[in-house]
C-alpha cells in the first residue's frame, strides 16, 4: 500500500521537475531539474518493480549496517573527489595558466573553489559524521536504527543534496555565502532531509537499551540539532522565480553579515568540532581498548563547548561595521574556548594512559592520536587569531588558510582516516585489515602533507601581512598587493606539494580498505557461529 | 519599550543569569555523590552490545 503513496508520489516530483526543466530560468537550475527528474524517474521504476513483491522483514535483532557500510565507501569517495578539487585550486593559485581558457566560467579558481570546501566539510565530513553516528548510535544504545528504510533516504537524500550543489557551483549558482553557497532549492532539500536524521538519531536513542546516553551520542545529537538551526536560519532567503536558481537574502548589510558568521564559525563549531568529538568518544576508547580517561570531564567538556562556542562567531568581523561590543564579546569567548577544547584534547589522549605502547604497534590508533594532537593545536591557533590586534594581521591573509586546514586535515580528516581504518573489517566480517604497513604510509604521507601545507601557509600569511602594513618613512605603502602575490609563489608551491602528499596518502587507504574487503581473512566460520547463537 | 530594548536587556540579565546557573548546575550534578559508579557504568557502554542489539526484554541481558 505504501508502495502506491510512494509512486504516486515520485511521479508527481518527476513531472514537476519536467516542467521544471522546461520553464528553467538559468543552465544550473536547468541541470538541477534533469538530475532530479532523472532521480525520481529511476525511483519510480525501482518501486513499480519490487511493488507486491513479497516484503522483506528487517530483524530487530541486528544492526542496520547496510547504511553503515555504503556511508564508509561514500566518505571515502567525496574523500579523495575533495581533496583532487583542492590540489587542483593550490595548484591554480600558485600557476595561473591551469585556469585554463576552454574551461573559463565553469572550471577556474572561483567555481571551483567552493566545489572544494562543500566536496571536504559537507560531502566528506558529512557522510564521515552521518555513517559513524548510524554505527556509533546503535551499538552504544543498543538497538537497532529507528524508522526502518528512513535511514536509507537519509543517505541517498544526502547524496542528492551533494550532486546538486556542486552542479551548481559549476554552473554558478551561488548564494555567495561562505560554506552556504547552495542556492535555495537545495537548501530545502537539505532541511528535509536533515530532519529525517534527526528523527532517526532521536528515535534510536529514545528505543534504547541502556538506561543511559553515552558521550559520543550527545556531541552527535548538538551537532545535528545546531546545524538544523544554523542551515534555516542563515539561509532565509526568497526565490526570485519558483523556475531560478536565484535567491535573495532577507537580512541585509551587517545583520546578514553577522548571521553568515554565526552560521560559519558554529559550521566549524558544531560540524567539523562537536561531531568529530563524538566520534573521538567512541572510537579512540575503542582502539586503545580502555573506557575514555574521565567520564565527568567528558560531561564538563560538552557542556562548556556548547554553551560557549555559539557566542564566538563575531571574531571573524573585527574592524567592519560590526559594533565593537559584539565583536569583542566573540573575541572573548574565543579566548574562554581554549578551556574545554583542551579539556576534551587531554581526556582524548590520556585515555591513553597505561597503554601508549600501543602507539608503536597501531598505526590507526596512532593516526586517532594524531588527529587529537591537532585538534588541541588548532584549537590553539584559533582563539589567538581572534584577538583584534593577531587578527589585524593575519586577517584575509594565508594564515587563516593554513589554520583551516591544520584543523581540517589534521583533526577531522585523520580521526576519519582512524575511523574508517577500524569501521571496515568491523563491518565486513574481516579479521583485521589488509595491510598494517600501508597505514603506516598513508600516516606519514598525510602527516609530512600537513606540515607542508600549515608550515607554508604560516610563512606565506605572516609574511603578506607584513607586506601590507609595510609603510616608508613618508607614511606611504611600500608593497602593491602584486608584490605579496609574486613573493608568495614558492609558498604556494609548497602547499600544493603538501596536497599531493595527502591525497597520495589518501589513495593508499582507499586500496587498503578495497583490498580489506577483497582478501583479509574473514572472521572464522566457527567465531561467526559462537556469535550468532544467542547469549542467554 | 520596543521589542529590541526588551529583548536585549532580558539577554543580557535573567537569561544570562539562567544559562549561567544552568551550566553551573549541570557542573555540580556531574560531581554529586554516587555518581561514579553511574559514570564508570555509562563509560563501559561501548564494550558492551558490539554485534547485536539488545534483546527486547531487558531482564536477561547479558552484560
Amino acid at each position: 500500500m505504501v508502495n502506491y503513496f510512494k509512486l504516486i508520489v515520485l511521479g508527481l516530483i518527476a513531472l514537476f521537475a519536467m516542467i521544471a526543466a522546461n520553464y528553467a530560468r538559468d543552465a544550473a537550475y536547468l541541470a538541477q531539474a534533469i538530475i532530479i527528474m532523472l532521480t525520481a524517474g529511476g525511483l519510480f521504476l525501482w518501486t513499480l518493480r519490487n511493488t507486491d513483491e513479497p516484503v522483506v522483514v528487517n530483524p530487530q535483532l541486528e544492526y542496520m549496517d547496510g547504511v553503515v557500510r555504503y556511508g564508509v565507501v561514500a566518505t571515502a569517495f567525496w574523500g579523495v573527489v575533495g581533496f583532487l578539487v583542492g590540489t587542483v585550486i593550490a595548484f591554480q593559485l600558485a600557476f595561473p595558466v591551469l585556469n585554463f581558457e576552454w574551461a573559463q566560467g565553469y572550471m577556474n579558481f572561483g567555481r571551483l573553489r567552493p566545489l572544494h570546501t562543500s566536496a571536504v566539510i559537507f560531502a566528506f565530513g558529512g557522510n564521515a559524521l552521518i555513517c559513524t553516528s548510524f554505527y556509533v548510535v546503535q551499538r552504544t544504545s543498543a538497538a537497532r536504527l529507528w524508522g526502518g528504510n528512513l535511514a536509507w533516504f537519509v543517505f541517498w537524500g544526502y547524496q542528492l543534496m551533494i550532486v546538486l550543489a556542486a552542479v551548481g557551483y559549476i554552473l554558478g549558482a551561488t548564494h555567495g555565502k561562505e560554506y552556504a553557497e547552495p542556492e535555495w532549492l537545495v537548501d530545502w532539500w537539505l532541511t528535509i532531509v536533515w530532519l529525517a536524521y534527526l528523527a532517526v538519531f532521536v528515535g534510536t536513542i529514545v528505543k534504547r537499551k541502556e538506561p543511559h546516553i553515552y558521550v559520543a551520542n550527545w556531541f552527535y545529537l548538538a551537532f545535528i540539532i545546531t546545524v538544523a538551526m544554523l542551515h534555516v536560519f542563515n539561509n532565509i532567503a526568497i526565490p526570485v522565480s519558483f523556475f531560478g536558481s536565484k535567491s535573495v537574502q532577507v537580512f541585509s548589510g551587517v545583520q546578514d553579515a553577522m548571521v553568515q558568521w554565526w552560521y560559519g564559525h558554529n559550521a566549524v563549531g558544531f560540524f567539523l568540532t562537536a561531531g568529530f568529538l563524538g566520534m573521538m568518544y567512541y572510537f579512540i576508547p575503542k582502539q586503545a581498548e580502555r573506557p575514555v580517561f574521565s567520564y565527568k570531564l567528558s560531561i564538563i567538556h560538552f557542556w562548556a563547548l556548547i554553551f560557549i562556542y555559539i557566542w564566538a562567531g563575531p571574531h571573524h568581523l573585527h574592524y567592519t561595521a560590526l559594533p565593537d561590543w559584539a565583536s569583542t564579546l566573540g573575541m572573548v569567548f574565543s579566548i574562554i574556548l581554549w578551556m574545554p577544547s583542551w579539556g576534551g584534547m587531554i581526556n582524548g589522549l590520556m585515555t591513553l594512559s597505561g597503554a601508549w605502547d600501543k602507539l608503536r604497534t597501531d598505526p590507526v590508533l596512532r593516526m586517532l592520536v594524531i588527529s587529537v594532537g591537532f585538534y588541541g593545536m588548532s584549537t590553539f591557533e584559533g582563539p589567538m587569531m581572534s584577538i583584534r590586534a593577531v587578527n589585524s594581521l593575519s586577517h584575509y591573509t594565508d594564515w587563516t588558510i593554513g589554520h583551516v586546514h591544520s584543523g581540517a586535515l589534521g583533526w577531522n580528516g585523520m580521526i576519519t582516516f582512524g575511523a574508517l581504518y577500524f569501521l571496515t573489517p568491523k563491518l565486513w566480517n574481516r579479521e583485521r585489515l589488509y595491510s598494517l604497513s600501508l597505514v603506516s604510509w598513508h600516516f606519514w604521507l598525510a602527516t609530512i602533507g600537513i606540515v607542508f601545507y600549515a608550515a607554508s601557509m604560516w610563512v606565506s600569511g605572516i609574511m603578506e601581512g607584513l607586506m601590507w602594513r609595510e609603510v616608508d618613512a613618508n607614511g606611504f605603502l611600500v608593497n602593491s598587493f602584486a608584490d605579496t602575490v609574486a613573493a608568495k609563489f614558492p609558498m604556494y608551491v609548497v602547499r600544493g606539494l603538501g596536497g599531493v602528499l595527502y591525497i597520495s596518502g589518501a589513495l593508499i587507504m582507499c586500496y587498503n580498505l578495497w583490498m580489506t574487503v577483497r582478501r583479509a581473512p574473514a572472521i572464522e566460520a566457527k567465531a561467526a557461529a559462537a556469535h550468532a547463537t544467542p547469549a542467554e | 519599550m520596543d521589542t529590541y530594548s526588551f529583548l536585549r536587556q532580558l539577554a543580557d540579565s535573567w537569561a544570562l543569569l539562567g544559562m549561567f546557573l544552568f551550566f553551573v548546575g549541570v557542573i555540580l550534578w556531574a560531581f554529586r555523590p554516587g555518581s561514579r559508579d553511574t559514570h564508570q557504568d555509562t563509560a563501559n557502554i561501548i564494550f558492551r552490545h558490539e554485534d547485536r542489539p539488545a534483546p527486547a526484554s531487558g531482564e536477561t541481558d547479558e552484560r
